[in-house]
C-alpha cells in the first residue's frame, strides 16, 4: 500500500508535458524502482505521480540517419544489455547496466529514471559521461538537448525544467566509432548493490593499435555527481600504448576526483580503488581495442 | 525397522510451499484488521517527556493512539527460554510494552492503531515527542567504565552478569621457561538474522481470552510471556503459530506479541495486526551479540598448550533478552575444544545503547569459533607449526567427557571430519601449492573446527510432548509442541513416526501448526534441539500407540500380543509372518464397534536428561586480490558429525543455509551505528551486505555418521552447527594467502585496505 495522493497516467509525450504543466508538484514515475521505494520510506509519501511508463514510443534503441544512437528514456536495463546496436557500438553500456541490482530491477528500471534520479552511483551514469552522451528533454517549447555533464546540477538534482520529461539519450557517431570501453563496478557484493565506486574508461587507438588517439574516463561516486578525469585523459592522448601509460593514466585521476568520507567508505580507500580501477579499466579497454600492453 | 528414516524423502510441505498455498501469518489475517504501527525513539538514550498526539489524532481513520504513558507498569522478560520455577534462574524482566526510558535508537515509544497502514504511517509521522536526552554508550568496554552512562538501575557498570572458569594455576604455569606467548584481540560484529519473513502477529479477543497468531519459533513460551506482560492468567492467552518464513533465533524471543495483544485489549478486543518492516526488524527485534574476545596462550615449541587466558566482552545492547547465556556458552566451549590444564576464563555481558541482542543461530559459538580458531592459526604462525598438526595434537581427545553436561566424544569425529573435508577440498596439495606466493593475486586455504551442544540440558528444562491419533483408514495425525520454521522438522518427524509406529510415510499426517489450546506442550525451535528432543517424545508416544493397537489387535484376532507386530501398516503374526489384517481394518472395526468403540490415540511427555556433542569443520579456499582489497571465496566445504542423518537431503540443505550465513558473517555482514547519535546506519537489505547467491561458490556439505548413543534415532544437533566455522576458515585461508592475520570480522574490503596497508602490501 503506497501513500499516493493521485496518479495521472500519460497517454503520449504531449499528454505527459501537459500533465506536467497542470500538476507542477507531481513527481514523474517510470519503472518505479526508485520512486516507489522512496514513497514507502516516507520521503515521497503523499505525493502526486505522473506515470510515463505507458509511453512505448520512448522504448528501444535506434540509429538515426547521421549515425547517432538514440536510446529511448524508458528502455529498460535488460533491453539495453541485449540490444544489438548497443552490443555492436557501446557494449560497455550494456555491461554496466547489467550490474544494476538484480534481474527484476533490471527489467523494470529504465535508463531515463537512472539518470533523472541524479545520483552519482547510477551504473549507467559514469559510462554515459565517458561517452559524452546527450540528454534529450521534451517540453512545452519543444525539444532541448544538452550534454549529460550539464544535465547533472548537483547530487539528486538534474536539469529538468517546467513541463519537461526526458525522452531520450543520444550518443553521436564521433563519440562511439572505433571506441572500446570497460566498466568496473566496485561494490561490496556481486549483486543487489550500489557502487562504492564506478569507473568507466574508453579508448580509441590509432590504426596500427600502437597509439592512444583518445582516452576518456568517468567515475561515479568520486564526487557528488558523476565526473570525468580530464587530466588523465589529456595525459594519455597521443601517447604510445604501454603498461607505463596505464600506470600514469591511473595515477593522474587523483588530480580530478574528490570522493568523500562516509560511513559507506573512507575517502582514502575510494581514492585507492579509483586508481587501481582506472588502471585495470584502461588496460582492458586497450585490449578490447586491439592494443597490446 | 527403518524404512523411512535415513532416506531423502520429499519435504511434507514442499508442494504447499512451492505452489504458494501454505498460509503464513499475513495470509491468515482478515483483511479488515486494524493496523498497529510503532513510533520508535530517535535518540539513543533518554526519557520521553511528552508526546503530542493532537495532529495524529486528527487524521481520519486513526482509531487509537497509545503511548509509553499508558502501558501497565509490569516489567516482563522476553527470552525464549523454558520458564524456571526457581526465581534465581528466571530471565531478567526489564521491558515494558512501551518505554518512557528509551535505551537505544529505535526503542518503542508509542503506537498508532488505524484503519490501514498508510493512515497508521501518516499518524506515526505526525506524533511529536519531546525527549530529555542522556549520554549514551555503544562500545562494550567503554560501557563498563565507572563514568559510563547507566542503562538499568540494578546493574552497576552496565554489567548484566559476569561468570568465570578456573582450572589449575594459570599464573604459575605461564612462568615455565621457554614458553611462547601468543596474544590476540578478536572482534565480531552485530549482525541480524535476516529471515525472509519479517516478524509479525495479529491479535483479537474471543470469549474473554486474547488470541495471538504469530510468526514465532516458540508458541508455548510466547503464551507465557504475553500472560506475564499483560498481567493476566496464562490460560487466558492462546497463541497460534502457522507456517513461518524462518527465524534463526530472532523469533526465539517474545517480540511484539505482548504489545499486539495489549493493543487489541485497548480497542475492545478488535482484530489488530502488527507487522515489522525490514528496517524495524534490523533494529527493534533482536541481533547477534557483538563479542570482543581476548585470548592469551602460553605454548611450548612442540605445540603443547600450557596455560591460557580467555576474556570475552559481550555487547548485550539495551535489554537483557537472552542475556548472559550466549557469551557463557561461547566461553564454555573454550576449555573443552582444546583441553588445557591451566585456565583463567572470564566473560561479561554488558548493556549498551544498541539494539537488544538475543539468540541467533550458534548462540555464542560463531563468535567463540572466530576468536578461538583465528587464535589457533596465530599460535601456529608464532611457533611455526602447521595448523592441521596442531589441531590433531590438541583437539578434544576421543573419550573426553565434560563434567557438567556429561557429554562425551565417543568417536574420532574431529579427525574423521577433517580428513573428509581435506579430501574434498584437495587441502594438502593446495596448501603446498599456495606457499610463498608473490604478486597481486594470491590464493590460500584455511581450516576451522567447531564444537556444539544439542539442546539445553542440564542448564534448563528439556521436555517434549507428542500426540498421535489414528484414523479409520489406518493413517494417523501427530502433533508436537516443536515447530517447523523452514528447517524441515515436520518431515524428519514424519519419517520417525512412520518407522516408530510401523506405518508407511504416506499414512503419517503432521499437524504443522501449533495452537496452545490444542497442541501438546513443547518448547519450540532453538538450541538445535528439536530433532534430538522431539525424537524421544515420538519414540515414546509411538510405543504407547503401538501397545494400544496391538492390544486391540489381540481383542480382534485372539492372538497373543507377544506374537503380534505392526509392520508397514499391517497387523502381522510374528510366528509365521502372516498378515492378519490391515491397520485400517483394525481401526474401522474398533471405532465403529457397537460393543467396545474406542478412539485410538496416544499422548506422552518425554523428559530428556541427556545432551550430545555435535562436531565438524569448515575448509575454505580463497583468492585475494590485494590491490582491490577483495576476497573471492573459491571453495568451501563443511563436514559434520551430527550422528545419524534422518533425511540426508534436508541435512545438506540445512548445512548450505548455515554456510551461507557463515560466509556473510566472515566477509560482509555488519550492522553499523553512527558514533555521534547511536543511529543505525544500514538497517536495510541494500546497505546491510547479506551475501547473495552470486557471492557464494558451490557449497559442499559432507557428513560423518557416528550414531549418537543417547538418542532413539542416533541423531544430534545440526540446526546451528553449520554457521559456526565458515568465518574463521575463511579468515585462516586469507592468512595463508597473504600472511596477514585479520582479527576482526566481517573481513570487508575496508578492513583489508587498512590491514594490507599496515602490512606494506599496498603502497600509498
Amino acid at each position: 500500500m503506497y501513500d499516493m495522493k493521485a496518479l495521472y497516467q500519460a497517454k503520449d509525450v504531449a499528454d505527459a508535458v501537459s500533465l506536467r504543466l497542470q500538476h507542477p508538484e507531481a513527481h514523474i514515475i517510470a519503472g518505479g524502482s526508485d520512486v516507489l521505494v522512496q514513497m514507502r520510506e516516507g520521503k515521497r509519501a503523499g505525493v502526486e505521480l505522473i506515470s510515463i511508463y505507458g509511453l512505448d514510443e520512448l522504448r528501444g534503441v535506434t540509429m538515426e540517419d547521421d549515425g547517432t544512437i538514440r536510446i529511448g528514456s524508458l528502455t529498460s536495463f535488460s533491453h539495453i544489455t541485449k540490444d544489438p546496436i548497443i552490443q555492436q557500438y557501446i557494449n560497455v553500456l550494456g555491461e554496466a547496466v547489467d550490474q544494476v541490482g538484480g534481474p527484476q530491477i533490471r527489467n523494470i528500471g529504465t535508463i531515463g529514471g537512472n539518470t533523472c534520479n541524479g545520483v552519482t552511483s547510477a551504473d549507467s551514469a559514469s559510462t554515459l559521461h565517458a561517452w559524452d552522451a546527450i540528454v534529450e528533454l521534451t517540453g512545452p517549447n519543444g525539444v532541448r538537448r544538452l550534454p549529460i555533464h550539464e544535465f547533472y546540477i548537483k547530487a539528486g538534482k538534474v536539469d529538468i525544467r517546467e513541463g519537461e520529461i526526458q525522452t531520450g539519450i543520444l550518443v553521436k557517431k564521433e563519440d562511439y566509432i572505433d571506441t572500446y570501453g570497460h566498466y568496473i563496478k566496485y561494490a561490496m557484493r556481486n549483486a543487489m548493490d550500489i557502487a562504492t565506486l564506478g569507473t568507466s574508461v574508453n579508448v580509441r587507438l590509432s590504426a596500427d593499435k600502437k597509439t592512444v588517439e583518445r582516452a576518456r574516463i568517468a567515475f561515479g561516486v568520486a564526487g557528488p555527481v558523476p565526473l570525468r578525469a580530464r587530466t588523465a585523459e589529456a595525459l594519455a592522448a597521443g601517447k604510445p600504448v604501454s603498461m607505463e601509460l596505464a600506470e600514469a593514466f591511473a595515477k593522474a585521476v587523483k588530480e580530478d576526483i574528490n570522493p568523500r568520507d562516509s560511513w559507506r567508505a573512507a575517502k582514502d580507500f575510494r581514492m585507492h580503488i579509483a586508481v587501481e580501477s582506472a588502471k585495470r579499466a584502461f588496460i582492458e579497454s586497450v585490449k578490447l581495442a586491439g592494443g597490446e600492453l | 525397522m527403518s524404512k523411512s528414516v535415513g532416506k531423502s524423502v520429499t519435504r511434507v510441505d514442499a508442494y504447499e510451499k512451492a505452489t504458494g498455498r501454505a498460509k503464513y501469518m499475513d495470509d491468515l489475517c482478515d483483511r479488515g484488521a486494524l493496523v498497529v504501527k510503532i513510533l520508535h525513539s530517535t535518540i539513543a538514550h533518554g526519557y520521553v517527556k511528552s508526546i503530542d498526539t493532537t495532529a495524529a489524532e486528527a487524521i481520519p481513520g486513526v482509531v487509537r493512539i497509545l503511548t509509553c504513558f499508558d502501558v501497565p507498569d509490569i516489567p516482563f522478560p522476553t527470552a525464549g527460554h523454558p520458564w524456571s520455577t526457581d526465581p534465581g534462574h528466571q530471565d531478567v524482566a526489564d521491558r515494558l510494552l512501551l518505554n518512557r526510558h528509551v535505551r537505544y535508537y529505535g526503542d518503542d515509544v508509542a503506537v498508532v492503531i488505524a484503519e490501514n497502514e498508510v493512515i497508521a504511517a501518516q499518524a506515526v509521522r505526525a506524533l511529536k515527542v519531546e525527549y530529555e536526552e542522556l549520554p549514551f554508550v555503544l562500545d562494550v568496554q567503554k560501557a563498563m567504565e565507572d563514568d559510563a552512562p547507566q542503562l538499568h538501575e540494578k546493574y552497576a557498570n552496565n554489567i548484566l552478569k559476569h561468570t568465570d572458569i578456573r582450572r589449575g594455576n594459570y599464573e604459575e604455569a605461564r612462568k615455565e621457561p621457554g614458553l611462547i606467548c601468543v596474544e590476540g584481540w578478536y572482534d565480531t560484529p552485530t549482525v541480524q538474522h535476516c529471515h525472509i519473513e519479517n516478524h509479525g502477529c495479529y491479535a483479537y479477543e474471543d470469549s474473554g481470552r486474547v488470541v495471538v497468531v504469530s510468526s514465532t519459533q516458540i508458541p508455548h513460551i510466547v503464551r507465557r510471556v504475553v500472560g506475564q506482560a499483560l498481567g493476566i492468567p496464562w490460560g487466558k492467552v492462546r497463541v497460534i503459530k502457522p507456517y513461518i518464513g524462518g527465524g534463526f533465533g530472532n523469533k526465539q524471543d517474545a517480540l511484539y506479541e505482548p504489545l499486539c495483544a495489549w493493543c487489541s485489549t485497548q480497542v475492545g478486543g478488535r482484530l489488530v495486526k502488527l507487522e515489522c518492516s525490514r528496517e524495524e526488524t534490523f533494529v527493534s527485534n533482536r541481533v547477534r551479540h557483538a563479542i570482543r574476545t581476548h585470548i592469551i596462550s602460553y605454548v611450548r615449541p612442540d605445540g603443547t598448550l600450557v596455560a591460557r587466558k580467555f576474556e570475552a566482552f559481550s555487547n548485550q545492547g539495551a535489554y537483557a533478552s537472552h542475556g548472559h547465556g550466549v557469551v557463557a556458552k561461547g566461553m564454555g566451549a573454550f576449555p573443552q575444544l582444546y583441553p588445557c590444564d591451566n585456565l583463567e576464563c572470564d566473560c561479561w555481558s554488558v548493556f549498551t545503547n544498541r539494539p537488544a541482542a538475543g539468540a541467533m543461530r550458534g548462540y555464542g559459538i560463531p563468535q567463540a569459533m572466530f576468536a578461538g580458531e583465528a587464535h589457533i592459526d596465530d599460535i601456529c604462525q608464532a611457533i611455526g607449526m602447521d595448523p592441521l598438526s596442531f589441531r590433531r595434537k590438541n583437539l578434544m581427545p576421543v573419550g573426553y567427557v565434560d563434567g557438567f553436561s556429561k557429554n562425551e566424544l565417543y568417536h574420532d569425529s574431529f579427525n574423521q571430519c577433517i580428513n573428509k573435508g581435506m579430501e574434498i577440498l584437495g587441502y594438502e596439495e593446495k596448501l603446498k601449492e599456495y606457499q610463498n606466493q608473490t604478486g597481486p593475486i594470491r590464493r590460500g586455504v584455511g581450516l576451522a573446527v567447531f564444537w556444539y551442544n544439542t539442546a539445553v540440558w542440564p542448564i534448563s528444562l528439556e521436555s517434549s510432548s507428542c500426540r498421535m491419533v489414528l484414523n479409520q483408514d489406518g493413517s494417523l495425525q501427530f502433533q508436537t509442541g516443536e515447530t517447523e520454521i523452514g528447517q524441515g522438522c515436520d518431515t524428519a518427524y514424519s519419517q520417525m513416526v512412520a518407522d516408530a509406529v510401523g506405518v508407511p510415510l504416506k499414512d503419517v499426517h503432521v499437524v504443522s501448526s501449533q495452537d496452545t489450546d490444542i497442541t501438546p506442550f513443547g518448547l519450540g525451535a532453538y538450541a538445535s534441539r528439536q530433532t534430538y528432543i522431539g525424537s524421544f517424545a515420538i519414540a515414546q508416544t509411538a510405543a504407547a500407540l503401538r501397545e494400544r493397537i496391538l492390544r486391540i489387535a489381540h481383542d480382534q484376532t485372539r492372538m497373543p500380543v507377544s506374537n503380534l507386530d505392526l509392520v508397514d501398516g499391517q497387523i502381522v503374526r510374528k510366528s509365521d509372518g502372516r498378515v492378519l489384517k490391515s491397520l485400517g481394518d483394525l481401526a474401522m472395526e474398533c471405532l465403529y464397534s457397537l460393543e467396545a468403540s474406542e478412539h485410538i490415540t496416544a499422548e506422552t511427555t518425554a523428559q530428556i536428561k541427556t545432551n550430545a556433542y555435535s562436531f565438524g569443520c569448515s575448509l575454505a579456499e580463497v583468492e585475494v586480490d590485494i590491490p582491490m582489497c577483495k576476497v573471492k571465496l573459491l571453495n568451501i566445504v563443511n563436514v559434520h558429525d551430527c550422528g545419524r542423518l534422518i533425511n540426508p537431503a534436508l541435512a545438506e540443505a540445512q548445512v548450505h543455509g548455515g554456510m551461507s550465513m557463515g560466509i556473510g558473517y566472515g566477509l560482509s555482514e555488519e550492522l553499523k551505528f553512527d558514533e555521534k547519535t547511536g543511529k543505525p546506519l544500514n538497517n536495510n537489505l541494500l546497505d546491510y551486505k547479506l551475501s547473495t547467491f552470486v557471492d557464494h561458490p558451490t557449497l559442499e556439505a559432507a557428513f560423518v555418521e557416528n550414531a549418537e548413543p543417547t538418542a532413539p534415532f542416533g541423531t544430534k544437533s545440526l540446526g546451528e552447527p553449520p554457521a559456526c566455522s565458515p568465518a574463521p576458515a575463511i579468515r585462516n585461508a586469507i592468512l595463508q594467502a597473504t600472511g596477514v592475520a585479520i582479527d576482526t570480522c566481517p573481513i570487508t574490503p575496508h578492513v583489508l585496505y587498512r590491514e594490507f596497508k599496515k602490512a606494506g602490501l599496498i603502497e600509498e
